[in-house]
């Protein structure tokens, strides 16, 4: 079932010549992560915040859980939809760690003695429970994202849109929040849309949306989209590791298989290649 | 900025650290104003004492407080001179010229001193035991009733713990454009009044555009978080007024009434 449609999508930015969203349209099934890649000013985060009606598109139609985005319709959307952004600073709106998790629940009223719960399930979920009490000057980078997340998990929302929530956190950072994305993927059956350029994060969503200037590229799996390596250099992308060495070989006159694989299935080709012998 | 003692929490679990905000917030308030009711020996000896308690169950030493006092001393010294100086009246102890020290002179000398120490030291006590989250609850709390003239009461709050909660993250955000304007050859602090004044401005335009910047982004984060408007939610902090407030109150409030009463029926 299509948890989120787009179709025919236009947007364009008052201030700019050419459309930022040029009749996009696409479909995202229910539980599955699904990446929308392509190069800077590519038009990715204008696509997630219509998809949430922060912005309103020009023509074109999103449906969300079955349900179309209009003026009226937007705060119920939003009741679905989680959003963490890449500035960690700039979302984190509670003065401690516990009110910020309770933002979106007082707005929509929960009462308290829910909240109080709720808050401190959240946050175990996401390992910052010995952290309740900090102020937000006192956390790292991770943390702070790790923190937004506790707060979208306390709604308890169908879909979690990552506007490039990882891009300004370092390595470690980058793979911890990950981690805890996929565990609660599975936890509460959550359909994923990462917004990203790191193309070994996206290596490893289901599906991926490719993105090249405004305009809808394609929508397959990694290993489809991985395929066509010249072709997403020439789209200003980057290609996986795996990808890169292979090239590399090739450069070097080594026969290496076309078809693209991950940093597993390469590691098992050269194992059994002739370069071994 | 850390030899500014005024205006710092200092952490603890004293008396009155425990006390709910809207009830130290309201008997500074009541205090100050009693202040200028206090005119003799002993409406100023009930004061001191009230305060000394006071400072004594905040379990923080005295000296802390004489220190917060400090960047005052000049303002003391200059208030108290003014007075001895130009306060006429009463018996003349000594003349020059139109500078007269007389016995009127120096007794207001002397009641300005103490209204000047007393008010401070009790505003101090409020910011050492109370963390400015606190106290603006306490405002948001004690300002509800204002909602029956459709004062946004909510929305204050929300500017006031926001503004709060960006004093660190902008104080560093300064610290790295001050160091980065410095590492492009910006000298602070030399040069005229003029020269200084312009440093400043590479500082201030790049802070203020960075605000702006900012302040679309959390207004952004804020609404796909769901925040409509200030009215109509559910509070997760809540103050809770118990026994030791009520007790700190009717102190303060019996204290207060024997200055009162001793002014005009004594």
């Amino acid at each position: 079932m299509a948890i989120i449609q787009v179709e025919h999508l236009n947007y364009q930015y008052s201030n700019s010549d050419t459309k930022a969203i040029d009749d996009v349209s696409f479909e995202i099934q229910a539980g599955d992560w699904v990446a929308i890649v392509g190069h800077n000013g590519s038009g990715k985060s204008t696509l997630a915040k219509l998809l949430i009606g922060l912005m309103a598109a020009d023509s074109g139609k999103i449906t969300i859980d079955g349900q179309e985005l209009t003026p009226d319709s937007v705060w119920q959307i939003r009741e679905k939809v989680g959003m963490v952004f890449q500035n960690p600073d700039n979302q984190f709106v509670g003065a401690t760690v516990a009110d910020d998790v309770a933002f979106g629940m007082e707005n929509r009223a929960v009462d308290r003695d829910t909240m109080v719960a709720k808050v401190d399930q959240a946050l175990k979920q996401v390992g910052m429970s010995a952290y309740k009490d900090r102020e937000p000057a006192n956390l790292s980078g991770g943390q702070k994202q790790r923190v937004a997340l506790a707060g979208i998990i306390a709604i308890a929302p169908k879909i979690l849109i990552l506007d490039e929530a990882t891009s300004m956190l370092d390595p470690r950072g980058r793979q911890e929040i990950l981690a805890v994305i996929q565990q609660l993927k599975t936890d509460l059956n959550l359909t994923v849309l990462s917004i990203t350029h790191d193309i070994d994060e996206a290596a490893n969503a289901d599906r991926l949306v490719v993105i090249d200037d405004g305009r809808f590229v394609e929508e397959a799996t990694p290993d489809n989209v991985f395929n066509h390596g010249q072709q997403l250099i020439d789209m200003g992308l980057d290609v996986p590791l795996s990808e890169k060495l292979k090239d590399a070989l090739q450069k070097r006159h080594i026969a290496v298989p076309q078809s693209y694989l991950d940093e597993r299935g390469l590691i098992d080709w050269l194992r059994t290649s002739r370069l071994n012998k | 900025m850390n030899k500014v003692m005024f205006g710092r929490f200092i952490p603890g679990h004293s008396w009155v650290h425990r006390l709910d905000p809207r009830a130290k917030l309201v008997l500074s308030f009541l205090y100050i104003a009693v202040v200028f009711f206090a005119n003799n020996f002993w409406t100023y000896l009930i004061m001191t004492v009230l305060l000394l308690a006071s400072v004594a169950a905040s379990a923080i030493p005295l000296r802390v407080y004489i220190r917060g006092l400090m960047p005052l001393f000049w303002l003391m010294i200059f208030t108290v001179l003014i007075q001895v100086f130009f306060g006429a009246g009463g018996h003349v102890y000594w003349q020059w010229g139109w500078l007269v020290v007389s016995q009127d002179g120096l007794n207001s000398a002397g009641l300005i001193l103490m209204r000047f120490v007393l008010i401070i030291l009790i505003s101090t006590i409020l910011t050492f035991t109370t963390e400015p989250l606190e106290i603006a609850d306490g405002i948001e709390s004690l300002l509800s009733p204002l909602r029956k003239f459709h004062f946004p009461v909510a929305t204050l709050a929300l500017m006031l713990s926001l503004a709060l909660r960006f004093v660190p993250t902008l104080m560093d955000e300064a610290e790295k454009i001050m160091n980065a304007q410095r590492s492009r050859g910006v000298d602070f602090g030399a040069g005229g009044l003029r020269q200084r004044i312009k440093t400043i401005v590479p500082i201030l335009i790049p802070l203020f555009v960075n605000a702006f910047n900012r302040a679309i982004e959390i207004s952004t984060a804020m609404e796909a978080r769901g925040y409509q408007d200030g009215e109509g939610r559910t509070k997760y902090r809540q103050l809770k007024w118990h026994r030791l407030d009520t007790v700190s109150l009717v102190i303060y409030v019996v204290s207060l009434s024997a200055v009162i009463g001793l002014r005009y029926f004594s």
